[in-house]
């Protein structure tokens, strides 16, 4: 059905208007937000004075920051390098065995996922009094251990509440694709003989491939930018020991004696680009479509 | 079955009786574990919240309240008066700002599944790549933005402002109104009804799951906030209320039931909203996983 010019262009008119609330959005506080804070990564900028061109100090200014080289990397690393795995293999547990003749199925899922729809803050104070030294954590374990103020201890502290809060939603993720595998794919395997472990290896798994590439990509951009726990529990310390990239991109623009927008601003890019560039990396070793 | 098992290679034959033993008892006892160690913070913290203050380290850790007292609760509600505001004050922010995104990101969402326009793909395709950046690179310009062109810094509208549509919901109601089929309204637009009149008559009340779906998820997401929130408000009167709360630890750490009682006004009802809208929230959290993956 071929349009006239006129209904063209009230069509046209028609769709911006309805995009024209997004549209002010994304240009304001997305596509100028990036293109701005893009620039202001190559000054010096306090907000008193005008920013100042500093080409790429900032960027070099990294390689020798003490906060970022010492704490804020290592952290981030260590973080990442712990929390994916961990919440990804319980949460896969978890879902596993939901998937199974259970009973109070739903009841465990519901169960599950309410430390998912919490919010942060609240997870982290409940979990800031059950670990301060004369607390529940260390009742139970009967240790006397300054989880928070320990420089050893605070980073695994935080990347315990972390782990506990996010494994609801991954296990949900998990299930929903668990229960998208074909009853006949399990039931052709078992006649062929394989053990359950050979069908779990052979069958599961790989078809489980994308849902599996979809839950560690939401996990790395997750623990990438944490921030909330960090902000609420330790503030970055004791001693740097749980200052993060994410938070130092914070700290830099909103808790130096002289704001240091365009540093900060410098961070967040890199911060984004080990993003992408971890992304790009776990896409290659988990293959999304080996199969069909 | 008979000739089924007879099939079988000798080890499964001797192997299967063994696991089929242990293979419930081993499901049940890991959701069992799971279930305790998902609740019992939660389940410790009202247990601490209705004992009095000096209790706060009575251990070992005490299953239930006793001596039992609402004190903190009223502590809360009535000696200190920046309670309610916190509460007022993220109660209007999240109605707004869900109200506000529901309807933008439908509007949006059936412009781009439905309407033909000059620039749709690569808008679309620009959509979905700001989905990658993260939140800190927008910090720093965003701040700026609200405290030098709107001089909205330390006002509620500095958190309204910037959530009112999203490239999330956009995506997610487009992926809705592409699955729906176009015929209803084709009847009408054939009728001589205008795209306005569609969307709002037609569109919008059959599109109720999804809408309910988004308005949940954003309500949650407000309501919840903290980084946003804690850059742009500035002084304690207008903190939402998990600002609030962090503000109230750090000034009186003493004082932790009072925060604890305080962190479920913040928690409980998400909590319920959940428990009542469960099938939007489940389904919607594996439809975003599969269909993304």
């Amino acid at each position: 059905m071929a349009m006239s010019t006129r209904r063209k262009l009230v069509e046209w008119s028609t769709a911006y208007i309805f995009l024209s609330p997004y549209l002010f959005v994304f240009g304001v506080f997305t596509i100028f937000a990036v293109g701005y804070a893009f620039y202001l990564s190559f000054t010096r900028y306090d907000l008193f004075s005008p920013p100042q061109w500093m080409g790429l100090r900032n960027y070099l200014r990294l390689l020798q920051d003490e906060e970022f080289m010492q704490h804020a990397l290592p952290n981030t690393l260590k973080y990442v390098a712990v929390v994916v795995p961990v919440q990804t293999v319980i949460s896969l547990v978890v879902a596993f065995a939901l998937d199974q003749q259970i009973k109070f199925r739903r009841l465990f899922r519901t169960t599950f996922y309410v430390p998912s729809v919490t919010s942060s803050v609240v997870i982290a104070l409940i979990f800031m009094w059950m670990f301060s030294r004369v607390g529940v954590i260390n009742a139970f374990l009967r240790t006397d251990i300054d989880w928070l103020n320990s420089p050893a201890w605070a980073l695994p502290t935080i990347m315990t509440v972390n782990i506990w809060s996010t494994i609801g939603t991954m296990m949900l993720i998990f299930l929903a694709g668990l229960q998208d595998i074909p009853v006949t794919y399990y039931e052709a395997s078992m006649i062929d003989g394989a053990s359950r472990l050979q069908i779990f290896r052979y069958v599961t798994i790989p078809l489980l491939r994308p849902v599996i590439f979809f839950v560690v990509t939401m996990g790395l951009i997750g623990c990438f930018q944490v921030f909330d726990q960090i902000y609420v529990m330790t503030s970055g310390g004791p001693l740097g020991s749980t200052l993060t990239i994410a938070y130092l991109v914070f700290k830099a623009a909103f808790r130096s004696t002289t704001p240091q927008m365009g540093y900060a601003a410098a961070v967040a890019f890199v911060l984004a680009f080990m993003i992408f560039v971890v992304t790009m990396i776990q896409r290659r070793l988990i293959e999304t479509e080996p199969y069909q | 079955m008979a000739t089924t098992a007879h099939a079988l290679p000798r080890y499964r034959r001797e192997a299967m009786p063994v696991w089929d033993r242990v293979k419930m008892p081993l499901f049940y006892g890991v959701l069992l574990l799971w279930a305790i160690v998902s609740l019992t913070p939660f389940w410790l913290s009202v247990v601490y919240s209705l004992m009095p203050k000096e209790n706060i380290y009575d251990m070992p850790p005490r299953l239930l309240p006793r001596p039992l007292t609402l004190d903190n609760y009223r502590v809360v509600l009535t000696s200190f008066e920046l309670f309610p505001r916190w509460l007022l004050n993220s109660t209007i922010i999240s109605a707004v700002v869900t109200l506000l995104r529901t309807l933008f990101c439908a509007m949006g969402g059936y412009a781009f599944a439905r309407l033909k326009f000059p620039g749709r793909n690569i808008l679309f395709i620009l959509m979905l790549s700001s989905m990658m950046i993260p939140g800190q690179v927008y910090i720093v310009p965003n701040y700026l933005t609200i405290s030098k062109v709107f001089h909205l810094l330390d006002n509620l509208l500095a958190v309204i402002l910037p959530g009112v549509a999203t490239a999330f919901g956009i995506f997610m109601m487009t992926q809705f109104y592409k699955s729906i089929p176009a015929e209803l309204e084709e009847a009408a637009f054939i009728d001589g009804a205008s795209r306005f009149t569609i969307f709002f008559r037609i569109i919008l009340p059959i599109s109720r799951a999804a809408l309910i779906t988004l308005a949940l998820f954003t309500f949650q997401g407000t309501w919840n906030e903290f980084m946003w929130p804690l850059i742009v408000l500035q002084t304690p009167e207008n903190f939402t209320l998990p600002l609030g709360l962090k503000w109230f630890q750090s000034e009186y750490y003493t004082l932790y039931s009072i925060v604890l009682s305080g962190s479920l006004f913040n928690s409980l009802p998400i909590i319920i909203i959940f428990f009542l809208f469960q099938r939007y929230f489940i389904r919607s959290v594996a439809l975003t996983g599969l269909k993304e993956g």
